[in-house]
């Protein structure tokens, strides 16, 4: 008797990048790999493939952002997806609607990925629970920023060759970054060792069970370091309890081209942006091109936001 | 109603450290008339109604010191009846309600309503408790002798502390001379703000605010120093963490008289069980370490925690389908109370009459409330059950308007089987 399969029943589930936590070092490494090949097409003169073409890909920023919503949008676009930004300062969800309503309604159109940014940590997991497509994490919360450390990564590696076997620091307000978070796992996971360095009232609890090792002191911190990374501070941090003022925090946290000397004589700077000049980091030294990877890390952005569009989207 | 004999029975009443195979007649009027192993048939009328109970265990009613009905205001959460039928579901039946009710309980003509509303609509004995302060504001202190005399037995603004201190000692200075019960909700909110889980390793992980062990002993060692002054019948609702149980032995051991509760909760769940965002983990005061979770129940094996409430706090899943920091703090668990406090017996961490004593008597005393034991003449509030029975906790089957249950898929073992109210059967399984 012939069986009739039925293939209704198996259905595909959708592949999400919440964040680094839940990466296999493979998946990590994969992700870094096809990201090389996009360097090459983002410089050419012609950009555009068709890998997406017929796709559809929301952003739905809930927090504002430039770099990372631009670079999602041109890694879209160059992709050949259709790509959509929802203005959610003016949406339904200031009029009470929840993430869950805006969720299924956007579910409805059948896009192919989601992409969000939201202000609470976990956000982007109660989105992947209520859709049938790809989402994507473009920052959530205080918990995981997983494309800015990828692209830290691929930065790193096209400087350094590899990020195994570096000694990372990454200073500032860890305690409220997402973008700290995420680069503890993946430099961890591809064999780095790292430092983190803040006041112990921007150093969140626990923080060495991360497995990194805990400073208060840049000196100490930033020594045999290959790689510093500089975090933002936040305005709003100063207005609390804190920190006592932007001059003393620039005194002993601001980078300057005295305090990079205790890190190693190649030690390259980075930040995710936007920097706060003359409050974590000497205004010359961010334009350093010697040793600032500033622009670099933005390039790449688009690179590593194009590898993880296209492994994440659904064939 | 006829007479009955519940005979082949374990009874426990740690209120006459009784823990014994026997007997219990039940009166006509629904008391106690005769009780243990003296017991004979011969002791109830001939024409009496005899319940085997198989040597199941017999205990007094429970009695819960903390659960909120959704009566006035929140019917959608839970109502009297709801809360009526998982209580006696979980061999509860006596409760003690919290006033955060919308309205509050915070007037004498709104504790007439929820008297006469439960006296209609509950199928358990309800002790209501008031607001300690007016509007919760932390302000003002309640009329607690006119509210008292309307039956109001203790006052707590539940799931917010007084944290002016001026007016934390006014209110036990003045509840000192009138004899009321003040039911603190330990926790400071300038340390606590805008948290909601532990502040550890999981909190820095999953990037959320969390809140410091500190925000509870911090207002712990305050009311305490209050209390040498102005020594009033002060109850701190529920402590989670080691750091609190150390204050409390020390001032208990210096001679200071005040009682102490823990939630179920954080009895038998730590902040791991949170995983990747469970909203129904999201409970006050937070669940913390696997070392506070047992330091927890050490305290209870030395008497330094008194009663285990149920913290039942039903949310409808509107209110959880939320990102972690904007979801509904609270978990049900009336239903589930008995079994999970049984959890400590079967894994060897405290004694069946420890327990049972937290559930009943211990709870009763602290209310002055003539519950909490079954001696010659009290109501007959009995709870039967199976000590060894498995079954996996199912939130769909849980009785319980709400079903924000934080130990869904659970398997326990403890099974009530009969629930008597006044010596009348109110629920078998």
């Amino acid at each position: 008797m012939a069986v009739k399969k039925n293939t209704l029943a198996i259905k595909d589930q959708p592949k999400h990048l919440l964040g680094i936590q839940n990466l296999s070092v493979q998946e990590a490494n994969d992700i870094l790999k096809e990201a090389k090949t996009f360097i090459k097409l983002n410089r050419s003169s012609s950009k555009k493939s068709d890998i997406l073409r017929g796709k559809t890909q929301i952003n739905l920023f809930f927090e504002p952002s430039t770099r990372t919503q631009s670079s999602f949008d041109l890694a879209g676009k160059r992709l050949g997806a259709d790509v959509m930004t929802m203005n959610v300062a003016n949406s339904a969800l200031k009029k009470g609607e929840t993430l869950m309503d805006t969720a299924m309604t956007l579910n409805a159109m059948h896009p192919d990925i989601i992409v969000i940014r939201h202000q609470d940590s976990g956000a982007p997991n109660l989105l992947s629970q209520k859709v049938n497509c790809t989402v994507i994490n473009a920052g959530d919360g205080w918990r995981e920023h997983p494309t800015q450390a990828l692209l830290d990564a691929l930065t790193i590696i096209n400087r350094k060759g590899k990020i195994e076997g570096l000694k990372i620091a990454i200073c500032g307000d860890i305690l409220h970054s997402r973008v700290a978070r995420s680069n503890i796992y993946l430099m961890n996971m591809l064999g780095a060792e790292v430092n983190v360095i803040a006041p112990k009232t921007l150093m969140p609890k626990s923080i060495e069970r991360l497995g990194v090792r805990s400073f208060t002191d840049m000196k100490q911190g930033l020594g045999g370091c290959d790689i510093v990374m500089m975090l933002r501070l936040q305005n709003e941090r100063m207005q609390g309890s804190f920190l006592p003022s932007k001059r003393e925090y620039y005194e002993f946290y601001g980078l300057t081209p005295e305090k990079l000397k205790f890190a190693n004589k190649d030690a390259l700077i980075m930040h995710p942006g936007p920097m706060n000049r003359g409050v974590e980091i000497d205004t010359k030294l961010a334009d350093d091109i010697n040793v600032s990877l500033v622009k670099e890390q933005v390039e790449l952005g688009v690179a590593v936001r194009m590898a993880c569009l296209k492994m994440y989207c659904k064939k | 109603m006829t007479e009955k004999i519940l005979i082949n029975a374990r009874i426990i009443d740690p209120s006459q450290g009784m823990d014994e195979k026997g007997s219990v007649v039940i009166d006509k009027s629904g008391k106690i008339k005769s009780i243990g192993k003296g017991v004979k048939k011969t002791d109830a009328t001939p024409s009496a109604e005899i319940i085997d109970l198989k040597n199941n265990i017999l205990i007094p009613g429970i009695v819960d010191m903390k659960a909120f009905v959704g009566e006035p205001g929140y019917e959608y959460k839970e109502n009297f009846r709801t809360l009526s039928h998982a209580a006696l579901a979980g061999g509860v039946t006596s409760i003690v309600t919290m006033p955060n009710t919308k309205p509050l309980i915070d007037n004498v003509s709104m504790v007439d309503f929820i008297i006469r509303r439960g006296r209609d609509k509950a199928s358990v004995n309800l002790f209501p408790s008031a607001t300690l302060t007016r509007e919760i504001e932390g302000k003002q202190m309640t009329e607690f002798g006119l509210l008292s005399v309307k039956g109001i037995v203790g006052f707590t603004d539940v799931v917010k502390a007084v944290q002016s201190t001026e007016t934390m000692a006014k209110i036990m200075n003045y509840a000192s001379d009138i004899g009321v019960l003040i039911m603190q909700h330990a926790e400071d909110y300038e340390l606590s703000k805008n948290g909601c889980i532990n502040e550890g390793e999981v909190s820095t992980r999953l990037g959320l605010q969390g809140i410091s062990y500190i925000a509870e002993k911090i207002i712990i060692e305050r009311d305490l120093s209050l209390l040498n002054e102005f020594p009033c019948r002060y109850h701190i609702n529920q402590i989670s963490s080691k750091e609190s149980l150390e204050v409390i032995k020390r001032n208990k051991e210096s001679g200071l008289n005040f009682t102490v509760g823990v939630s179920i909760n954080n009895l038998s769940l730590n902040e791991n069980d949170i995983g990747d965002f469970k909203t129904f983990l999201k409970v006050s005061p937070p669940l913390r370490l696997e070392d506070d979770r047992l330091a927890l129940v050490e305290g209870i094996k030395f008497g330094l925690i008194d009663v285990i409430v149920s913290d039942h706090t039903p949310e409808d899943e509107e209110g959880k389908r939320l990102p972690f920091a904007q979801a509904a703090t609270g978990a049900i668990g009336i239903e589930t109370l008995l079994p999970l406090a049984l959890e400590m017996y079967h894994n060897e961490s405290l004694p069946l009459k420890k327990i049972i004593e937290t559930l009943t008597i211990n709870p009763a005393k602290i209310l002055k409330i003539n519950k909490g034991t079954l001696k010659k003449g009290a109501d007959a509030d009995i709870c039967v059950f199976n000590l060894d029975m498995p079954w996996v906790i199912k939130a769909n089957l849980l009785k319980s308007k709400s079903k924000n249950t934080a130990v869904e898929e659970r398997k326990v073992q403890g099974k009530v089987l009969m629930t008597f109210l006044n010596g009348k059967l109110a629920f078998k399984s």
